[in-house]
């Protein structure tokens, strides 16, 4: 008998459904040891035991059945579901600008997978159309899956894969462009994205969701409503992080994709703007830009596409008592860039220093960005801080330790002159590094403190 | 206009014949007996909600059972309908998003974490909890089950933040014995409250958020109940039942009832959050009435022709042809340009003024989905031609007629409101009317306090459950389920046999059954060989008493009354003596055997020969005069350490021979 109607179970459990001839889906009465349970047998997880089966009872709960209780199995009837986000064709509207939507993956779109119990993403046109018809009041939108990943598996291929689509949409004559993309590193492919396409024409705009679009609750129909809009009316051609400002159903905000940051795991706010402030606020109903100092859209079609990268470069988060052997192992394995995020201004110990002068000696480059995320590296100030530029350590400003990293990958990709790399690593091209900090750039608020608990008293956080 | 139907499934069980809806005339409450209820075919089943006594919450870790409505921020969602794990959307889900609704939560610190904001993924699911559901399982003779597997159950209301309750099954078919049969229980599962309603006016709810995520059990029955007073009687042993394991939380708001209620040919209803048991009868006895009312409606239309096949409507706006009218809502509407529409129901004339319960017509089933689906919430929400008094002039109502060319057999609904409320409204008004053709639309319905009820959304199906894919599923092992069956507690009729023979006074033994202190009852009649009226008063009534003095009895835990009863036992303190020792820990917090090793019995004669002298004096006019004085002083002295009996016994032997 084929397995595939048994989806996921092995061991006992298997054993007793074939024998009772229950393939999943089947509308069964159980006996068992205990009594009688009546429902349909669902498919259960790869990653569960395998000596339990999984019943929906008629009430719609599940429950498991110990396979070594059950003593007889009758077949009733088979109801196998099938889950599909209702599909409707996408309207067109002639006056509606043209967006479209890339897929890379994510909880922006999701189904259940019965192979491992969680959600995976679903993604077409007509799908999100059922889901969040609001989107046709918008855009005239066109959607293209290029990845179906999480987004801890987006890499230096996805990158360039999607700066190339980028690239292509914006010769085709798009309008904006919206990518849907799993939140844990979107920080990180906004931040290659502004390097690998530069000057854009359109806004580029990355969304996802903290809350999977499977829960009423979803975050994820408001996000894409708020980041379609940012695409098909915002005047700002960037690639830009389009997510919820606070954790209510409010307002969204648009981060440059340099200077953002993923900060909560699990809150709807969690990305947020460091060191400097977001490019603008954007509902439901209007786009409030914050800033007058972003690339306005234009009507050509001069973009730039540079997706060259070297993936041998790394990060190195400091810690104290940290040996040279860490930077040794990069050195051994031929890295040719290290970011380190350091202490402070940008600081690491004296033990470090041998590993320090072997890479300089190796060609291999260095650059310092810090832990603390708000402020710059600034080695001028403390003796060790001079010793390491001595090194050869370069102070990255404040560009952000992920950025520094990802800039690094795609400076090394395009030359092994390390002047070079630092002529390119040096240049901002969008944002990463701020010539200077406004006093709002850095706003943590002391939760605790009465002033600050009546200000959050006061607003919709 | 698109009419999107919800899906109803009429109950074309044609077992209750037109003839005998036409000739059974509905009793009045009093005067039903069960042989009219089993005619009409009544059947009532239900859902028991009890919180349980925990110090923390299901899926996070702040505590449980703190109520307060003050609050230190507010969060802003809205909620969309999902797919359901079979695929597919739930009715009521999409009856909520119609109703377009911000919902706020008011958020306090000391009671919400981020779990309940929906900003942090569910903690491990509350153990002490789960032992106490299976405890709960084990007595209902549940068959528990092997794995749980936690789902999530869709509201779209907003009561829960998330749009759903984490909730999951513990067993399924157990029973209770009631009467000379078992009821039947389908399922126990244990799941986490929900918040509580502040407001709901226009397209704004607002609740806190104190009571959400707290672990409650639900205990569902089958429709085995057969009378309103059956359903009450039964719900009454549920209660002591669950309150027999002293693990459940008891006080305002901690047991919630939903009551399912059918009669032959009608349609399980389900009336919502009945607090208290004694409204049950006149509530099912009034949905009873409504089901029966409304499949004589069916019957009337059906006569004058009307089918869901045949039935027809039109609408229009006649805001226009209103804007000079008298009657003060429409004309105020206008005034602040608001719609107002009619729908003109045809063949319909009289019939929203069809009776469904005690004072209450068919247009409150209409008006009730106005407002609840249409939020418009400021009644009256709509008029109509079936009651035309004190509102559009005859004239007005005429020229309304003739705009909207209807007959004089046609009933006029006037509704008024914002463009796209007054849109929504319309369409609810339709399909209210055309479910009326096919008879009792399955809804959830709200407890009033009037004992009739009234709508509160459609039913929801099993299509609003999904699994949580944010916790896998937990296994219920062999040495759990022996552990807890050691501490399930004996069901409290049995108690009940046992404490009539020990000739209990009826005031305590009714509580003393499902007492926590029940346990130590037990040990002090058979192991201790205490009196057992007097224990049953000590566990029972003294506390109550100590409560009604204002103590706080947070101090008197079990082992300070089974070291009170023990001082009893070993004669060191009386009977009087229990009262006081147990008032004394309520106020200091801890047992304080104060009195040094005293053999108070030897030192009774020379305290009574000491107060004689003390008052020999007085004018005594007969001889119980002096022996209450005398008595009365002496015991100043002992009180709580001797028995008063023993002591009068001595008085009089001394008085005796005084007089010898």
């Amino acid at each position: 008998m084929n397995n595939s109607e048994y989806k996921g179970y092995r061991g006992i459990a298997l054993d007793t459904l074939k024998q009772f001839g229950a393939p999943v889906w089947s509308d069964v009465t159980i006996q068992t040891h205990q009594g009688e349970f009546t429902g349909i047998i669902l498919p259960r997880s790869e990653t569960a035991d395998e000596y339990h089966i999984v019943l929906k009872l008629r009430s719609g709960y599940n429950i498991g059945i110990a396979a070594k209780n059950i003593t007889c199995i009758t077949v009733t009837g088979r109801k196998e579901a099938h889950y599909k986000i209702p599909e409707k064709e996408f309207p067109y509207d002639p006056k509606k600008p043209r967006v479209k939507l890339f897929g890379t993956g994510g909880t922006i779109a999701s189904r259940l997978d019965y192979r491992t119990g969680a959600v995976i993403p679903a993604f077409s046109p007509g799908e999100l159309y059922g889901s969040v018809p609001e989107l046709a009041d918008l855009c005239n939108l066109e959607t293209e899956k290029l990845y179906g990943v999480f987004s801890e598996n987006m890499g230096p291929e996805q990158w360039k894969g999607t700066a190339e689509a980028i690239g292509r949409e914006i010769e085709k004559g798009v309008q904006g462009i919206v990518i849907g993309h799993g939140t844990d590193t979107m920080h990180h492919t906004a931040a290659i994205l502004s390097f690998m396409v530069q000057n854009s024409p359109v806004p580029i705009v990355m969304v996802g969701s903290q809350r999977s679009s499977d829960r009423p609750s979803s975050d994820a129909a408001l996000n894409l409503m708020h980041s379609v809009k940012a695409a098909a009316e915002s005047d700002i051609a960037e690639v830009m992080v389009c997510m919820f400002g606070p954790t209510s159903d409010e307002y969204g905000l648009l981060h440059r994709g340099t200077r953002v940051r993923k900060m909560h795991s699990s809150y709807r706010s969690t990305f947020r703007t460091i060191g400097d402030i977001p490019l603008a606020m954007v509902s439901r109903t209007a786009i409030r830009p914050l800033r007058t100092d972003y690339k306005r859209r234009r009507n050509d079609k001069n973009v730039i596409i540079n997706t060259a990268f070297e993936e041998m470069v790394s990060i190195v988060y400091y810690y104290p008592n940290m040996r040279a052997d860490i930077l040794d192992s990069l050195i051994d394995n031929g890295y040719k860039g290290i970011v380190i995020a350091g202490t402070g201004l940008g600081h690491v110990n004296k033990p470090l220093y041998p590993a320090l002068k072997r890479a300089k000696d190796k060609g291999i480059a260095v650059y310092m960005t810090v832990q603390t995320l708000w402020g710059y590296v600034q080695m001028y100030v403390y003796d060790t801080g001079r010793d390491m530029m001595e090194l050869g350590v370069v102070p990255m400003a404040n560009m952000l330790p992920e950025v520094a990293y990802v800039k690094l990958g795609w400076a090394l990709g395009q030359t092994s002159d390390l002047d070079e790399v630092k002529k390119i690593m040096y240049t901002p091209i969008a944002g990463e590094i701020t010539e200077r900090e406004l006093s709002n750039g850095y706003l943590i608020f002391q939760g605790g403190i009465p002033e600050v608990e009546e200000f959050i008293s006061k607003i919709r956080k | 206009m698109k009419l999107s139907l919800r899906t109803f499934v009429p109950n074309t069980d044609t077992s209750l014949s037109d003839s005998l809806l036409d000739d059974y005339v509905f009793q009045n409450f009093d005067k039903m007996t069960p042989a009219d209820y089993d005619f009409i075919g009544f059947r009532s089943g239900l859902e028991i909600h009890q919180q349980l006594l925990t110090s923390k919450k299901l899926f996070c870790r702040c505590p449980a059972g703190e109520y307060s409505d003050e609050y230190h921020a507010e969060i802003l969602r809205h909620m969309r309908p999902t797919l359901s794990e079979l695929g597919e959307y739930d009715g009521t889900a999409l009856m909520e998003f119609k109703t377009r609704k911000e919902i706020i939560y008011h958020i306090n610190r000391n009671t919400v974490c981020t779990y309940e904001m929906d900003d942090t993924p569910p903690f491990e699911l509350n153990e002490e909890a789960l032992d106490i559901a299976l405890e709960i399982g084990l007595l209902y003779g549940c068959s528990l089950v092997d794995e749980l597997h936690i789902s999530r159950k869709q509201y779209l209301d907003g009561s829960i933040p998330t749009g759903f309750q984490r909730t999951t099954i513990v067993g399924v078919n157990g029973s209770i014995p009631y009467k000379n049969r078992l009821i039947p229980i389908v399922q126990l599962g244990l799941e986490e409250d929900a918040c509580r309603e502040v407001s709901d006016y226009g397209h704004t709810r607002v609740y806190l958020t104190d009571r959400l995520g707290m672990p409650l059990i639900e205990t569902v029955t089958a429709p085995e109940m057969r009378s309103p007073q059956e359903v009450a009687e039964v719900n009454e042993i549920f209660r002591r039942l669950v309150r027999s394991t002293g693990k459940v939380r008891t006080g305002i708001g901690s047991t919630r009832q939903d009551v399912n209620v059918s009669i032959l040919g009608g349609t399980r209803i389900e009336i919502k959050g009945v607090p208290r048991i004694p409204m049950i009868p006149l509530l099912t006895y009034n949905e009873a009435q409504r089901q029966w009312n409304l499949l004589r409606l069916r019957r009337e239309l059906h006569r004058r022709g009307i089918t869901p096949q045949t039935f027809s409507y039109h609408f229009d706006d006649v805001t226009r042809l209103l804007r000079k009218t008298r009657y003060t809502p429409i004309r105020n509407a206008i005034h602040e340009n608001k719609t107002v529409q009619c729908v003109v129901l045809h063949q319909f004339k009289g019939l929203l003024r069809w009776p469904t319960q005690t004072d209450t017509y068919f247009s409150r089933e209409i008006s009730d989905r106005v407002r609840v689906i249409a939020c418009l919430t400021t009644l009256p929400n709509l008029i109509h031609s079936d009651s035309p008094s004190e509102t559009l002039s005859t004239a007005e109502w005429q020229s309304v007629r003739k705009q909207t060319n209807s007959s004089n057999d046609d009933t006029l609904v006037l509704v008024w409101g914002d463009t796209k409320d007054v849109e929504t409204a319309v369409q609810e008004i339709v399909i209210r009317a055309l479910e009326a053709t096919m008879g009792v639309p399955s809804e959830t319905r709200q407890a009033l306090s009037d004992g009739t009820n009234g709508f509160e959304r459609i039913l929801p199906g099993p299509d609003r459950m999904y699994p949580d894919t944010d916790l896998p599923p937990k296994k219920i092992t062999k040495d759990r389920i022996e552990r807890i069956a050691r501490l399930v507690p004996e069901p409290y009729w049995k108690r009940e046999e046992w404490c009539k023979t020990l000739n209990i006074p009826s005031d305590t033994l009714k509580p003393l059954t499902i007492s926590p202190y029940y346990s130590i009852f037990e040990k002090a009649v058979k192991d201790w060989k205490l009196n057992p009226t007097t224990v049953a008063v000590s566990l029972i009534q003294y506390p109550k008493r100590l409560k009604r003095k204002c103590l706080s009895l947070s101090n008197l835990h079990r082992d300070a009354i089974e070291a009170i009863l023990l001082l009893y036992r070993d004669g060191r303190i009386s009977k009087e003596g229990i009262y006081i020792m147990m008032e004394s820990v309520c106020e200091n917090g801890t047992l304080e055997v104060d009195f040094e090793e005293e053999d108070y019995l030897s030192l009774l004669p020379n305290e009574i020969e000491k107060c004689f002298q003390d008052c020999k004096h007085l004018p005594f006019h007969h001889y119980e005069q002096m022996f209450r004085t005398l008595m009365r002083s002496v015991m100043n002295r002992f009180r709580g350490k001797i028995d008063g009996a023993i002591v009068a016994e001595q008085v009089h032997f001394y008085l005796k021979t005084l007089s010898v």
